[in-house]
């Protein structure tokens, strides 16, 4: 049985006399130790299915229907204090940007320590050792020092360190990583990324990686789900989905990617935007963008199907595969 | 290290403030109509009373004036109160008590009820109870001291009859501050005239301390604070609200300084013995030493309490301090 399984899960948003769908019937599944990304562009319901997981879905957001099986228990369903004795302690979320995730008047020590207590029956010197413990597995300098810091005397790329740090040190069983080293320099970002690989396959951790960047989720998961407009547009390994991708977004995603097109030559961009939650067209969402669309696309929602090893969500996955 | 240069800035910077308040309160020492009218009598006629303004130095210039003034106020003179004929200083310090005890009343009353019912407000936005909060702050907010004073006068002392309306009641002298805060009689005056006085600041720290951490809750580091499974209570009492109080330190130092402003009305509704109460006669009296006296001391007030504001936020906040120092 998979580690955590998300099931058909919708997420809604009531706005006064509108009910905006954030999350549209996703499904996925993730073992133990795997590594699972979840790519799309921004607005296509990414980081919502992640807090949802946590039930930390910003107001008036709700879980509308499915379910979030872990452990062998449905997290949509079981009450606050059960939900927070999994957050941060069985499930740890790693967020976008480091220089606003710590809280600005308390010392690093202070936010890992806290941390440790709240699932943990445990003294402050041993939380203490713990902590600078994890803090040198994160490869900060100084550690001893760094524990009395604050955050702002810390560099973005450390900060993010400290809380990744944070994020491993009740060794949970799963991250959630919200596009942990988009708000980072270029070389940081790779460090980073790196460090973060690392420590996950160390300590059979599974990673759900949150990105826009398709480059980097093929480097590091084993599996993607490629979200459009709330909805799954295709599920599958890593390496099949980046070499045969069957829907169309997908093809997109890929083809625009640098290091797809030729040097000096204009870069190759899916035309249009991804539409706004309130005006979601009518049949596949993706219809307007799409080279294949033809009266049955506009009319009708495409279910994802079984197609390979892949899940898709498109009238024309053949096709679109053979093209 | 860098703690102490803040603090020594900031001290220069209040010395300044304080040259300007003087120069402020002194210059407008013969605007407020002749002195002599008031220390002599109708009596007197115009030869003598030119001697008398030749004598205490009316007729030299302005700078010659203002220089003998500052002379002697940085050896806490201020001249001798027309009226009282005693250094008006004396006389303001007399009062100064029954006005800061007034002050502190209030202050407690803010500080005890601002921030549970502000909190409160902040974590239940929607529930009927903080709007009917927000609804009453608009109104306590709205009508003006003197009237909040009449009106609990009206209820608690006329209607009720639970409440003195005038006067300290008894106090206790304690190392030559009266105080009426050890007495039941002088507890029992302090609560009318304390709360009117915090009828406009209270409400005003209600919606402040409400808006601050309604956005705080909304930050990132507060979504984190949640996403490692602290308890509630963390996230709202230390997360969040350290965070909200930040800028209400810095507005409550200048509003205490304000409250001292508006202890005019509740002494004058209340009879109150206070400092405000003073300033009004003098102003009546035109006793222009106490009148200057009084600008100067509640402008010292204000000035200490900023700059004490100041320090004590930067102790709070960390970043404050540490600017220039390398991470």
């Amino acid at each position: 049985m998979a580690l955590l399984e998300v099931r058909n899960l919708h997420v809604e948003f009531p706005l006064g006399r509108k009910t905006l769908q954030a999350i549209h019937g996703l499904s996925f599944a993730l073992d133990k130790g795997e590594r699972l990304g979840i790519v799309g562009e921004s607005g296509a319901g990414k980081s919502v299915a992640a807090f949802s997981i946590l039930k930390l879905i910003a107001k008036p957001g709700r879980i509308a229907a499915g379910e979030v099986i872990f452990d062998g228990r449905d997290l949509a369903k079981i009450s606050d204090e059960e939900m927070r004795q999994i957050r941060g302690n069985r499930i740890s979320m790693i967020f976008q940007d480091p220089m606003m995730t710590l809280n600005p008047v308390l010392t690093v020590g202070t936010q890992m320590v806290e941390c440790l207590k709240a699932h943990r029956d445990i003294s402050d010197a041993e939380a203490k050792r713990l902590a600078i413990a994890k803090l040198r597995e994160v490869k900060i300098p100084s550690a001893e020092e760094r524990f009395e810091n604050y955050p702002h005397q810390l560099s973005g790329g450390m900060r993010q360190r400290v809380v990744i740090a944070i994020a491993l040190l009740t060794d949970p069983a799963v991250i959630i990583a919200d596009e942990p080293t988009t708000a980072l320099d270029v070389t940081i970002q790779a460090e980073i990324m790196g460090l973060m690989l690392d420590l996950c396959r160390d300590h059979a951790v599974a990673l759900m990686l949150i990105t826009h960047d398709l480059a980097v989720v093929s480097q590091v998961t084993q599996k993607i789900c490629v979200l459009y407009a709330g909805r799954l547009a295709e599920q599958g390994p890593t390496r099949s989905i980046i070499t045969q991708p069957k829907h169309p977004y997908t093809q997109g995603l890929i083809k625009a990617l640098p290091q797809q097109n030729e040097p000096g030559a204009r870069l190759f961009q899916i035309p249009g935007t991804m539409p706004t939650l309130d005006d979601v067209p009518a049949g596949c969402a993706f219809h307007p963008r799409c080279a294949f669309a033809d009266e049955l696309c506009r009319r009708e929602v495409p279910e994802p199907r079984p197609i390979g090893d892949h899940r898709v969500a498109c009238h024309h996955a053949e096709k679109v595969a053979s093209a | 290290m860098e703690y102490l240069q803040f603090a020594v800035k900031r001290l220069v910077q209040a010395t300044i403030v304080m040259f300007v308040i003087s120069l402020i309160g002194f210059s407008i020492q013969d605007k407020l109509g002749d002195p002599l009218r008031e220390l002599v009598g109708q009596s007197v006629s115009e030869e003598v009373r030119d001697e008398l303004r030749e004598q205490m130095g009316l007729n030299d210039s302005f700078p010659v004036q203002y220089a003998r003034f500052i002379t002697k106020a940085v050896r806490l003179d201020l001249g001798n109160s027309y009226f009282f004929k005693k250094p008006a200083l004396e006389v303001i310090a007399d009062k100064f008590q029954a006005t800061m005890e007034l002050v502190i009343g209030a202050t407690l009353i803010i500080v005890v009820f601002s921030v549970p019912v502000g909190v409160f407000c902040a974590i239940n936005p929607k529930s009927w109870i903080s709007r009917v909060i927000m609804t009453l702050s608009i109104v306590g907010i709205s009508v003006p001291v003197f009237l909040t004073a009449i009106f609990l006068i009206y209820i608690f002392s006329v209607e009720l009859g639970w409440m003195p309306s005038f006067g300290r009641g008894d106090t206790i002298s304690l190392g030559g501050w009266s105080t009426g805060f050890l007495t039941w009689d002088g507890l029992h005056h302090l609560v009318l005239p304390s709360l009117s006085l915090a009828s406009i600041m209270l409400p005003l720290f209600i919606r402040l301390i409400r808006a601050e951490m309604m956005e705080v809750l909304e930050t990132d580091y507060i979504r984190f604070a949640w996403a490692k499974g602290l308890v509630r209570r963390r996230v709202w009492f230390l997360h969040a609200l350290k965070n909200t109080l930040l800028p209400v330190i810095t507005v409550g130092g200048v509003q205490i300084g304000t409250m001292i402003a508006y202890t005019i009305l509740t002494e004058t509704v209340f009879q109150w013995p206070g400092m405000g109460f003073v300033f009004l006669e003098a102003i009546n009296r035109v006793d222009t030493p106490l009148i200057i006296a009084y600008i100067i001391v509640v402008g010292l007030i204000f000035v200490v309490t900023n700059t004490v504001v100041d320090l004590i936020y930067s102790l709070v906040n960390p970043t404050v301090r540490l600017v220039g120092q390398k991470p």
